[in-house]
C-alpha cells in the first residue's frame, strides 16, 4: 500500500470485488435498473411490523444472497462493514446479528457504501481474506427519521430527492479475477454553506468535485482514462453542477460521468423530482471503475 | 471563466440560478380551487345546519367537527397526502390540514407503542402551531385587556 499525493492510496495487491448482491423495493423495481437486482420486493413492509424491521430484513437477506452467490461460507468471512441511515445503524446491526462476523458499524450517510469499501480494501490489503461491505436505506424509515410522517399532506420542492428502498452488499477478497479496487481517494468535508435541506445535490456537489479533482491530480490521470465515473446520489441538479464545476477546472467529464441517483429512477414517470438518494447502487455500478 | 465555488455567496447564487423553482402559478391555482372547495363544503354544511334550525355557534361547531373527521378519515385511507401534494396550502391551511398534521404522526408512530409512540409523537408537526398560536392568543388577549377598558368592566 502506498500513498499517492494528498488523499489517495494505491494498493499493491488490489482487492477484488468477488460478488455483489442487491435487493430493492417496489418503486426501484419499476425503474430502469430493475433487471440488475437479485430480488425485487412487492411491498415496502415485506411482512414485517415496521419499516425499520423491513429494512433490517432487507439487509439480512441481501447479505445471505451475497454469501450464497459467492459460495464463501460465512465462517470464512473475517470482517463486515455495514451502515445505514437510522439511529445507531439499527438496520445493519439487527440485520447482521446472526451473521457472527466481527462488525464495523459505519455511518457516512450518502457515502456509507463507498466508505465501507474503502475501509474493507485497506483491511484486505492488510492481509485478511474475505470482507463484506453492505449499506441500506428505506424510503419510509428515512422519511420518518429525517422528514415528516408519510401521511402528512405536504409538497416536495422540485430539488428534493427520493430515498431509495434497497440494500446492496459486496464481498471483497484478497485474490480473484477482478474487478479490482486499485486506488481509493477519500474525500474531505466541503461545506459551501447550502442551507436548503431539500437541495442535497447542490450541498454535496462541491465535495464530489473536490474529491474528483484531488483524485485526478494525485493519480495524474484524466477523465478519458475511465470507462465510467459515477457519483452516488447527487441527483439531476447535483450532476449538472458537478459537470459545470469540472468544466471550469478544465476537465470535460460529461461523456463518462453519470450519477446513480439519476439512473435509478425514471424522472418522467416516477415523480421522484431530482432523482434518487443514497450510494448503495454503487455496488452494481462500481465494476469498471478503479476510483 | 470564474469558478462558481470561489466563495459561498457565489455558489449560493449559482445554485439558485441552477435549481428549478416550484411551479408557483400552478401551485397557487391548485391551492385556490381546492382551498375554495373545502371552504364551500364547510359553507354548505353550515347553511344546512342553519336551515335545520341550529344557531350560528352550533352550526360552526358542526362544520369544524365534520371537516376534521373527514380529513382524519381521508388521512387514514392514505388519500389526504395525495390531495395535499396537489393542493399544498389549499388543503393545509383550513382546519383539514391541522387534523391531518395530528393524525399523520399518530399513524406513523403507532409502531413505537401507544405511550412513547402515538402519545409522545402525535404533536410533533402540530406542536409548533399550538405553542405559538396559543402564545400569540395570550399576548393579543393581554393587549386587548389593557387597551380596552370596556373588557375589564364587563
Amino acid at each position: 500500500m502506498q500513498k499517492l499525493g494528498k488523499q489517495t492510496i494505491k494498493f499493491d495487491t488490489p482487492p477484488t470485488i468477488l460478488e455483489t448482491a442487491c435487493i430493492a423495493g417496489p418503486k426501484e423495481a419499476d425503474g430502469p435498473l430493475a433487471k440488475y437486482f437479485d430480488q425485487c420486493l412487492e411491498d415496502e413492509m415485506w411482512g414485517e411490523k415496521s419499516w425499520e424491521k423491513a429494512e433490517s430484513k432487507i439487509v439480512k437477506e441481501t447479505v445471505n444472497t451475497l454469501i450464497s452467490k459467492s459460495s464463501i461460507p460465512s465462517e470464512k468471512i473475517e470482517y463486515c462493514f455495514a451502515g445505514d441511515l437510522l439511529n445507531q445503524c439499527i438496520s445493519s446491526s439487527f440485520g447482521l446479528r446472526e451473521l457472527n462476523v466481527p462488525f464495523y458499524g459505519i455511518f457516512g450517510a450518502c457515502s456509507t457504501f463507498v466508505e465501507g469499501l474503502q475501509l474493507a480494501s485497506v483491511f484486505v490489503e492488510g492481509g485478511i481474506n474475505y470482507a463484506i461491505c453492505s449499506a441500506s436505506s428505506h424510503f419510509c424509515s428515512s422519511e420518518r427519521q429525517f422528514r415528516f410522517p408519510l401521511e402528512l399532506g405536504n409538497q416536495r420542492p422540485p430539488t428534493s430527492q427520493w430515498t431509495v428502498t434497497a440494500a446492496g452488499a459486496a464481498m471483497l477478497s484478497k485474490s480473484g479475477p477482478g474487478p479490482y479496487i486499485t486506488h481509493i481517494t477519500t474525500g474531505k468535508i466541503v461545506d459551501m454553506g447550502i442551507k436548503d435541506a431539500n437541495n442535497m445535490g447542490a450541498a454535496m456537489a462541491p465535495a464530489a468535485f473536490d474529491t474528483l479533482m484531488t483524485h485526478f491530480s494525485d493519480t495524474g490521470r484524466k477523465p478519458t482514462y475511465y470507462d465510467a465515473i459515477l457519483t452516488g446520489d447527487l441527483g439531476f441538479i447535483g450532476r449538472d453542477i458537478l459537470i459545470d464545476l469540472a468544466q471550469t477546472a478544465g476537465y470535460n467529464i460529461k461523456s463518462v460521468y453519470n450519477d446513480c441517483g439519476v439512473l435509478i429512477f425514471d424522472k418522467s414517470t416516477q415523480d421522484t423530482h431530482s432523482g434518487g438518494s443514497r450510494m448503495w447502487m454503487l455496488c452494481k455500478c462500481f465494476f469498471r471503475l478503479s476510483f | 471563466m470564474n469558478s462558481p465555488i470561489d466563495t459561498k455567496k457565489d455558489y449560493q447564487e449559482y445554485v439558485n440560478q441552477k435549481s428549478p423553482n416550484s411551479p408557483i402559478w400552478k401551485n397557487c391555482l391548485n391551492a385556490f380551487w381546492v382551498g375554495g372547495l373545502i371552504c364551500s363544503i364547510g359553507q354548505i354544511i353550515f347553511s344546512f345546519c342553519m336551515y335545520r334550525g341550529l344557531d350560528e355557534t352550533a352550526s360552526s361547531t358542526v362544520v369544524s367537527i365534520l371537516l376534521i373527521a373527514l380529513s382524519a378519515f381521508l388521512t387514514g385511507l392514505n388519500i389526504f397526502n395525495k390531495i395535499g401534494k396537489i393542493a399544498g396550502a389549499g388543503s393545509l391551511i383550513p382546519i383539514t390540514g391541522f387534523a391531518n398534521s395530528i393524525v399523520a404522526p399518530a399513524m406513523e408512530y403507532k409502531s413505537e407503542g401507544y405511550v412513547m409512540g402515538v402519545g409522545a409523537k402525535m404533536f410533533t408537526v402540530a406542536g409548533p402551531v399550538l405553542v405559538y398560536g396559543i402564545s400569540t392568543a395570550i399576548v393579543v388577549g393581554l393587549v386587548y385587556l389593557i387597551f380596552n377598558t370596556q373588557a375589564v368592566l364587563v
